[in-house]
């Protein structure tokens, strides 16, 4: 008797039903189509985390030329309107207080004597912190706002001396505020979001149509065939690749052709490690339902690594804002390497070089997920 | 002789229970085989470990001398399996059903088309080629079913309640065919709780608490030994003689409609 390890005739044939049976699945083929649509517009819409007009305070000690120029630049960024100007911290932190400001600015009365002594001056924001979105707006724009304006006084200082840049001290801009300085969320969350929409149309229907055989019984006459066990894994995986891929294509078209966000680095790289995802998160929809017996069971697993992968993974909260704990849950979702890959290519136009940590990364997840799903699914077999 | 099925102390523990219990039995080549029993005696559990669904816990299955576990391969080529609960897809026509299995055993075209045409017309499916599985009625699924486990010519065909929640007609239509394909040489091992088709068994065996009570004999033998006068009356004297209580008289114990004291 001929024993093939691979029967290339009972591959294409699972193949071949599998598709069969997503044409008449009502929900297999609309999942790539509509849950783009409904996320891309709810995310890029209605969770606005843009925040402009900040209410804030001015304790100005100063009171210089220089200062009042400083203090000029906080009003033109859009981001602060100055209600109040007090004359002490205590004035300032009854307002804060009283919610009547979300922001004070600080100016020390030395401000301009260190200006002219080449120091650089010790400003202060207070940042009301109970909305965190409100104070990281504020945090970072006023970042910018100095930093840029710092830039401006040491280009003046430097046309006065008639020295290089390079002998004055570096100026470090926030990244995040600098690849996207209007500050506008959607060129943040739109991009995040389509790593978002392609791991949970991957995850669902994969794990979907391995349960459903357990679910339907169907699985056991498909075990008193000849069939093997990666025969029949590939052959089911496969139309979900395409379906995957098609859904990451289809989001990736709104978010440059709608919303706008052209990638700035290379889309044949992005291209490939989109797929390098779909494969990674294939393996986490193999590895639930080795757990499920039911699509109800399913669904609910994926609940417990859906949630996670939109909260820890940086997609609406920075990385860097959370807690320590915390931040380590979100290193161990696979989508976060992949946020940051297509944020990195998406945003700031950076390049494999750039990327290779999170690109290892996902590399490595990508095998080790393939590898004991294909294990545990194996086993459920039995 | 040369046997389709031997099994030597075959035995499946799930956790506590012990669904089948060192089970031993030789099945020649050719015949029909009743296999009877009530719910939950290890029939199914039987089959199941015979068609490689489930492992032995301990024991020895043969099917045509390839041992179960180790020669599952071989055993899965000469064989041809309808579970207890319909399990094809629902979704996919009889067609894509059929043409499922055909290239799941690696049947070339030609012979595909020409496999497909004898089954359809065999399982009295014609004219339903295109319709969807699931919207068939009980006995054309049935009748589906076992077209989809002849599919690739078995040797053995092993049929776990064909026709449970199947009207007479069908029934009788579909043990037509088993006789059929009994007479063309192939070995059926069929479970059922109609002791009308049991009876039609070339042999059968009792099971009971997941012991075999019998050696498999033909139905008339066994009638024979027990003195009563059909088959219906042989299962119910079996399992009174094991549980050592008359199965009639254990509802006279009831007593829903007097009043409670
Ligand atoms: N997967 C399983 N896990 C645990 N127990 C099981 C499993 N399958 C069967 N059993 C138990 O094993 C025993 C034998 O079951 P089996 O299905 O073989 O009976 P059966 O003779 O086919 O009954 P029926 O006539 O109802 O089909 C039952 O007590 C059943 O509850
Ligand atoms: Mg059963």
């Amino acid at each position: 008797m001929k024993r093939n390890l691979f029967n290339w005739q009972r591959f294409f044939t699972i193949i071949k039903k599998e598709f069969i049976q997503v044409k008449r699945d009502p929900i297999s083929l609309r999942i790539p189509i509509v849950m783009p649509i409904i996320m891309m517009f709810l995310f890029g819409y209605a969770v606005n985390t843009e925040i402009e007009h900040i209410p804030s305070a001015v304790f100005d000690q100063s009171k210089t030329q220089e200062s009042r120029e400083y203090i000029e630049k906080f009003t033109a960024s859009d981001y602060f309107i100055i209600k109040y100007y007090v004359s002490s911290e205590k004035e300032l932190s009854e307002l804060m207080d009283k919610g009547k400001v979300k922001a004070g600015l600080i100016i020390p009365a030395s401000y301009s004597t260190d200006l002219s002594r080449n120091l650089i001056p010790q400003t202060q924001l207070i940042i009301d912190g109970t909305d965190p979105t409100t104070a990281r707006t504020a945090m970072n724009s006023s970042m910018l706002i100095s930093e840029v304006y710092s830039k401006n006084l040491k280009e003046i200082e430097i046309k006065k001396l008639g020295t290089s840049i390079a002998s004055l001290p570096g100026v470090s801009l926030n990244s995040k505020v600098w690849y996207n300085p209007n500050l506008e969320s959607s060129r943040f969350t739109v991009p995040g979001l389509v790593g978002i929409i392609l791991q949970n149309i991957t995850i669902m229907l994969t794990a979907f149509a391995l349960v459903r055989e357990k679910e339907r019984g169907t699985i056991e006459q498909l075990i008193v065939t000849p069939i093997r066990p990666i025969e029949l894994i590939l052959g089911k995986l496969i139309p979900y690749i395409f379906i995957g891929y098609g859904g990451f294509l289809f989001s990736l078209s709104i978010c440059i052709f709608w919303f706008g966000v052209y990638p700035e680095g290379n889309i044949v790289l992005l291209l490939v490690l989109g797929f390098l995802f779909v494969i990674s998160s294939l393996s986490i929809g193999m590895l639930i339902s080795t757990f499920a017996n039911n699509q109800l069971q399913a669904m609910m697993v994926m609940i417990i690594v859906i949630l996670p992968s939109i909260l820890l993974s940086g997609f609406i909260f920075p990385m860097e804002a959370m807690p320590k704990a915390i931040s380590v849950l979100g290193y161990i979702l696979p989508v976060t390497y992949f946020l940051d890959i297509i944020r990195g290519i998406m945003l700031k136009g950076v390049g494999f070089d750039f990327l290779v940590h999170d690109i290892i990364a996902l590399v490595l997840f990508t095998i080790f997920l393939l590898s004991i799903a294909t294990l545990r699914f194996n086993k459920s077999l039995d | 002789m040369e046997y389709a099925i031997e099994v030597e102390n075959l035995t499946k523990k799930f956790g506590d229970i012990t669904a089948v219990d060192h089970i031993s039995f030789k099945i020649p080549k050719g015949r029909i085989f009743g296999f009877l029993g009530p719910n939950g005696s290890g029939k199914s559990t039987t089959i199941r470990m015979l068609c490689g669904v489930l492992t032995p816990s301990s024991g020895k299955g043969r099917v045509f001398g390839f041992d179960v576990v180790k020669d599952a391969e071989s055993v899965k080529q000469n064989l041809g399996y309808m579970s207890q609960k319909f399990s094809l897809y629902e979704d996919l026509t009889v067609e894509e059903n059929l043409d499922f299995y055909a290239g799941i055993y690696g049947l070339s075209r030609k012979v595909k088309e020409a496999r497909k045409k004898e089954l359809i017309a065999m399982a009295n499916l014609t004219g339903k080629e295109k319709s969807l599985a699931g919207t068939l009625s009980g006995g054309w699924k049935q009748r589906l079913a076992l077209a989809c486990a002849l599919i690739h010519k078995p040797k053995l065909l092993v049929l776990d309640e064909p026709t449970a929640g199947v009207d007479p007609v069908s029934r009788r239509v579909f043990w037509e065919i088993i006789h059929v394909l009994s007479r063309q040489g192939i070995t059926i091992l069929v479970t059922t709780h109609y002791m009308d088709e049991a009876e039609s068994c070339d042999y059968i065996g009792f099971i009971f608490n997941g012991k075999l009570i019998n050696e498999f004999a033909p139905p008339e033998e066994i009638i024979k030994k027990e003195h009563v006068k059909n088959l219906e009356d042989v299962f119910i004297s079996i399992v009174e003689r094991e549980t050592n209580t008359k199965v009639s008289s254990s509802f006279q114990e009831m007593k829903f409609l007097e009043p409670d004291e």
